[in-house]
């Protein structure tokens, strides 16, 4: 038995090569539990973030529209299936996961705590949400474990409908009445600071970030990849001819990034505990749907005993017969 | 919420996108049964298409390798040329060899 | 025949059988889209947010047929967003609020059996493009069809509870079959043009296609009630479809003139 010690080193040197770790191999204890904690995270989101767009499946106004966002959540809750389906190889069950999220032990993307107040929020959600998931998503796709760099994969093809989709609906409003206009403009503003948020916590506050990017779970600090989301934005937003609620936005010419003012963190922790517009909101949805679909699970599952229980008793009656 | 109620059986689900292409692993989904899993497997993994044939296989039934196998159980490539087309002379101007 | 070469004497009756055909599409999948999010486990609502994106596209095609058949310039966006209930022509049955996974199982069942006959014969249609959309829908179908008769064995024969609930939906949803049969002067003229099937010559074929599966489910067949719901041909709803539609074209009521 080969000892701990060396275990560890030769899966960090497995690591810097660039090889994907996969589920039977060896793997520190603390890498499968932070693998299962970011990818359930990850998965949770997903369906969570089903519900804010949901929300306007009923009143969007076009058939295309209508059609695009369904297509669109739908494709969330693929996503979620994915991660979920990833996070399993790491010898945990679906259900703990549902379980777990169910009664508030999980955590999910703060962003989705947020209501959606207009059509305007849909197109806006889908280019800074969206956009900001791709920013991360897309570093992801290269994560070192084997199951999780796949699902991402697949998750960024399909994703990149989902921010033009957000887009198109924008530039349609920005280009429409002044009250689209302003729809448009009040969703902006609520939106922009909460979306920064996404990244997390800057790094020196953030205590999984050393280790993650050690093992290239992570392969970008928090910071970075928000200033990157901020300056593919920005100019996005001004090309609509919008603003962004932040008086300190200023271009800085010697790094080429656009620089904002303080992010309000009180305000991530308040929502990450449980105080945001939406939390209980969210989860209350998704109990209900869990509970109004145990008869259904159960009924299947019923069936499915049935079937092989006939299916056992055929196979007697031909070899006894 | 009953414990039984939420388990369901875990299928892996193989894709063919075209005829005469092989069938590649797209994920896994859960269902009770058959049927279900391969209509279940047709929603998740074929919305986008092409895909002209569907597997599912229930992952217990699957056995497979283990890492450390990989020693004994594949032979190194490199030390078995014979196999390889170009281990061979064929004398110039030889056709269909 | 084409939309160039259709008898114009014709037109008034085919737009209104469009519009049939269309709002039964859409006023479905706007149901079936009601579940998103909501469903009984993540698999399942994948398959039913499916469903709900075939129906959708079903009625964009019919609708937007339709308006090139009237022939004003409406779009299939300004027929499904601007008309008021009393000028859409669905059946009553796609309307019903979606109730419970049986009750939308059960009600997608019956229309699934009854559209893959429709769209079938519906491909023998002498009005080409109409013939074009069947024979695309109908592919959807059959697969909406397989999927909603599996769920029908699953619930009538799962759990005491599933089939209780499968059986009451059955019950509330019987006596709005009928409708998917009715003939009346528009359909006659369309039926003698060759353009639309004659439903009633369907029913006898749903009727036993729908038996055999409830079979399978160990399900009953309700008796046939003394008065099947009428109407929804006619513009006729019930109260439901007032409601539907206020949430559906909120935004294009409230915004006129808008693009989106």
């Amino acid at each position: 038995m080969k000892d701990e010690a060396l275990l560890e080193a030769e899966f960090q040197a497995r690591i810097d090569a660039g090889e994907k770790i996969e589920p039977k191999d060896w793997m520190p204890e603390r890498y499968r539990r932070q693998l299962i904690r970011m990818m359930s995270q990850h998965a949770h989101s997903e369906i969570v973030g089903m519900l804010p767009e949901g929300n306007w499946i009923t009143r969007a106004p076009t058939l295309r529209r209508k059609m695009a966002l369904l297509a669109k959540v739908q494709d969330e809750a693929g996503h979620g299936l994915y991660l979920y389906s990833a996070t399993e190889t790491l010898g945990v069950d679906r259900y703990q996961l549902i379980r777990d999220l169910l009664e508030g032990r999980a955590k999910y993307s703060n962003i989705f705590n947020y209501p959606t107040l207009t059509w305007a929020d849909v197109g806006v959600i889908g280019w800074f949400v969206d956009g900001a998931a791709i920013v991360n998503q897309t570093m992801l796709a290269k994560s070192s474990y084997g199951p999780y760099a796949r699902a991402m994969i697949r998750i960024c093809k399909e994703e990149a409908f989902h921010k033009r989709q957000g887009y198109e609906i924008c530039v349609t409003l920005a280009r429409g009445t002044p009250e689209q206009r302003r729809m448009l403009q009040d969703a902006i503003n609520r939106w922009w600071w909460p979306t920064l948020m996404m990244f997390g916590p800057p790094d020196d506050q953030s205590p999984n970030s050393a280790e993650l990017l050690r093992w290239q779970v992570k392969r970008k600090t928090n910071d970075e990849l928000r200033q990157h989301f901020i300056n593919i934005t920005v100019p996005q937003v001004l090309a609509l001819g919008m603003t962004l609620p932040d008086p300190e936005l200023r271009y800085d010419e010697k790094t080429g990034n656009w620089l904002i003012g303080p992010i309000d963190w009180d305000e991530f922790w308040r929502v990450i505990r449980g105080h945001g517009p939406c939390n209980r909101e969210r989860l209350q949805a998704r109990r209900k749907a869990h509970e109004e679909g145990a008869w259904v699970r159960e009924a299947v599952q019923a069936y499915a005993r049935k079937r092989q229980q006939q299916a056992a008793s055929t196979a007697a009656e031909v070899s006894h017969g | 919420m009953a414990e039984m109620e939420n388990c369901m059986r875990l299928w892996e689900v193989f894709v063919q996108p075209r005829t005469g292409a092989p069938h590649e692993h797209a994920g896994s989904v859960r269902a009770t049964h058959a049927e279900m899993a391969l209509q279940h497997a047709r929603d998740v993994y074929a919305r986008r298409g092409p895909v002209v044939s569907i597997w599912v296989v229930p992952t217990d039934a699957i056995y497979a390798t283990r890492p450390g196998d990989e020693g004994p159980f594949f032979d190194p490539a490199d030390n078995k040329p014979y196999r390889h087309p170009l281990f061979y002379k064929v004398p110039h101007g030889v056709k269909n060899i | 025949m084409n939309l160039e070469t259709l008898d114009a004497a014709l037109r008034p009756a085919l737009f209104e059988y469009l519009l049939c055909l269309g709002d039964d599409a859409l006023i479905l999948g706007h149901r079936l889209s009601e579940w998103c999010g909501h469903g009984p486990y993540l698999e399942e609502d994948i398959a039913l947010a499916n469903l709900a994106l075939d129906c959708l596209g079903h009625a964009e095609a019919l609708l937007t047929l339709a308006g090139e058949v009237e022939g004003k310039g409406r779009t299939a966006d300004d027929l499904a967003f601007l008309r008021d209930a009393y000028d859409f022509r669905n059946v009553q049955l796609v309307e019903l609020p979606r109730g419970d996974f049986a009750f939308t199982i059960t009600r997608q069942f019956l229309f699934a059996t009854y559209a893959c006959l429709l769209y079938e014969a519906l491909q023998q249609s002498a009005f080409e493009p109409l013939a074009g959309i069947a024979a695309k829908a109908l592919k959807e179908m059959r697969y909406h069809l397989r999927h909603s008769s599996e769920w029908m064995r699953c619930l009538g024969d799962g759990t005491e509870e599933s089939h209780r609930r499968a059986q009451t939906a059955l019950d509330e949803l019987w006596m709005y079959t009928g409708e998917l049969f009715e003939v009346d002067d528009t359909l006659r003229t369309l039926i003698e043009a060759r353009i639309a099937p004659d439903m009633a010559a369907l029913q006898p074929k749903w009727r036993e296609q729908v038996e055999a599966v409830l079979r399978e489910a160990t399900l009953t067949v309700p008796e046939d009630p003394p008065y099947m719901a009428t109407g929804g041909r006619r513009g006729h709803h019930t109260e439901h479809l007032g409601h539907l539609l206020a949430e559906m074209q909120f935004l294009q009521r409230a915004y006129p003139g808008a693009q989106w």
